[in-house]
């Protein structure tokens, strides 16, 4: 192939991914811009900048209440979903083999069953106990959507430990539950805690089941959102979203630091 | 060794015979003990609750299979389940489209390796509703898009683009196209590199390079990402619920719609011929080389 042929090719290849990364970012682009918009509706372009809809936001006690809902709820999954899914990752890929895969399987299964039969079983169900309407009904059922992302977090960074340490330990006559905590914990430390982000992130965000789950006690952020979309597409909503993406770009950016020190922390 | 159950606890005691065979039990009890609680958390929370609800269309008002025999001839279900395959069709074909290239610069790219990243990785976390927000703005009748086609004198008044299906399908290939782009990069990446040298070597011209080693060796990162763009389009709710068509529903938000008006048996029935197309899905793609290894990617 000729020089400026080649040159061509490459030229249209960047060309094509770089717009389609475009089509990617592009959208939550916009959300941000309208989000500092001066209008009362909703324009693109808009007419002139300002903050309104963030004291819009920060001035509404129907905004607010939810956004403290959420981040309780949030907080409750990650102790919950960490907790049980760190011990749970330790313990399953040393079970036998068939208990295993089931194991496995039952915890991991709701990363691709349908959200929709997550959310109506678990309301089927707790309606029948009067729990609908309260954020314990919430935070448990989130928890279950969260779990997956802690195990394969965790189950990553299990994997990633060099057996000698914790041989070296046992040799030394360290027990057995002595070497765990102070061995194996801290190399593992950084795989939980991004399980923890991943999990905050996962109830922070999710809509479905709170829109069965809330009822008229305990709305969400999310199940907020979801109403107001259903009426008006006024701004206010744009300013919350945009908020949420920061929030979930400084989760993703600490999980991305603590991944660099895991592998740090493998090397040693 | 069998774990001794018939010891009472007060002979329990440290240094006696049965305090030594639960001293060497416990190393093969730990793990399940560490998993137990987790286990039983799942099966209470989650497991025995989406079983009793698929269980209505069983047992409601009494055992028997009316509430399937019934759906081959229901045109409600028929045309919502043919709209909810055909989107998710589309949806995997578009989001395989776009997704391939980017996967292949992702797997090449060096300095511009964390910014491609970022840029796949933020929007797979944005929130859907956020996402979907986002289309709704564009797409509006006084949205981004139909101002553009009305300044560039393309369209002489505003067109609805919004709430029509193809709206649902533009938003959920935006959403859905880092699911297909990781794995499609992540069998790329294990592509030996000396394999399109030796080609090369040989004569072969880029495109056959391409064509020849490079391609068929991202099969399998092809095959997990269309499987995972197609069950995940197959549950959508928010979306289509949002941008969509309010006549074109998907299964999803039939099954929403008919709990609320508390017709338990027809959404748990729903509900099942929606799981068990899922897991067929996945049941048939495991089967397929190489696929397992590929679905079992990291999300992130």
């Amino acid at each position: 192939m000729s020089a400026p042929r080649f040159l061509l090719t490459r030229l249209l290849a960047r060309t094509v991914v770089g717009s389609i990364l475009l089509f990617l970012a592009f959208p939550i682009a916009v959300v941000f811009v309208v989000s500092f918009s001066s209008a009362n509706y909703l324009t693109f372009p808009p007419p002139a900048f300002g903050l309104k809809w963030y004291v819009a936001y920060f001035g509404n006690a129907d905004w607010l209440g939810p956004t403290w809902l959420s981040i309780f709820v949030a907080a409750s999954v990650v102790l919950l979903s960490t907790t049980l899914g760190t011990l749970a990752a330790i313990g399953i890929p040393r079970l036998p083999g068939p208990l295993r895969v089931v194991a496995s399987g039952l915890i991991l299964s709701p990363l691709i069953v349908p959200v929709i039969l997550v959310a109506i079983g678990i309301y089927y169900t707790f309606s029948r106990y009067g729990l609908i309407g309260t954020p314990i009904a919430i935070v448990l059922a989130h928890t279950c959507l969260a779990v997956p992302f802690v195990m394969t977090s965790v189950s990553a960074s299990l994997a990633g430990i060099d057996s000698r340490l914790e041989q070296a330990a046992l040799s030394l006559g360290a027990t057995p539950v002595s070497t765990f905590w102070q061995v194996t914990v801290p190399l593992i430390r950084p795989g939980v805690l991004v399980g923890a982000l991943f999990a905050f992130i996962t109830s922070f965000d999710e809509v479905v089941v709170s829109l069965f789950l809330s009822g008229s006690g305990a709305i969400t952020l999310p199940r907020r959102m979801w109403d107001d979309l259903q009426f008006q597409i006024d701004p206010t909503i744009a300013a919350v979203s945009t908020l949420m993406v920061v929030l979930t770009a400084l989760l993703l950016a600490s999980a991305h630091l603590l991944r660099k020190r895991t592998e740090r922390l493998r090397t040693m | 060794m069998s774990v001794p159950t018939t010891i009472l606890p007060s002979r329990l005691v440290r240094g006696s015979r049965e305090w030594g065979a639960w001293k060497r039990a416990l190393p093969k009890l730990t793990p399940l003990l560490l998993a137990a609680p987790l286990l039983a958390y799942m099966v209470v929370f989650y497991a025995v609750p989406v079983v009793l609800m698929l269980l209505r269309s069983l047992n409601d008002p009494n055992w028997s299979l009316d509430h399937y025999v019934g759906l081959p001839g229901d045109t409600v279900f028929l045309r919502t389940f043919w709209i909810t395959l055909s989107t998710s069709f589309v949806v995997t074909l578009s989001t395989l489209v776009l997704g391939y290239p980017v996967a292949l610069a992702l797997s090449r790219a060096r300095s511009s390796a964390p910014l491609i990243l970022i840029l796949i990785l933020l929007p797979l976390w944005t929130s859907v509703l956020v996402r979907s927000y986002a289309w709704m703005v564009l797409l509006g009748r006084h949205g981004l898009i139909n101002e553009a086609l009305l300044a560039l004198g393309l369209l002489e008044r505003p067109t609805r683009l919004l709430n029509t299906t193809l709206a649902t399908e533009i938003a959920m290939t935006h959403i859905l196209l880092p699911y297909m782009i990781l794995p499609i990069a992540n069998a790329l990446r294990q592509v030996d590199p000396s394999l399109a040298r030796a080609a090369a070597g040989l004569g072969a011209t880029p495109w056959g390079i391409f064509r020849q080693v490079i391609l068929p060796q991202s099969m399998p990162g092809v095959a997990a990402g269309v499987l995972l763009v197609f069950v995940l389009a197959l549950g959508s709710y928010i979306t289509p619920a949002l941008v969509g068509d309010s006549r074109e529903i998907t299964l999803s938000m039939l099954i929403a719609q008919q709990v609320d008006q508390l017709n338990w048996a027809y959404a748990a029935s729903l509900s099942a011929v929606l799981l068990a197309t899922a897991l067929g899905l996945i049941a048939v793609a495991q089967r397929l080389p190489g696929v397992g290894n590929a679905f079992r990617m990291n999300l992130r």
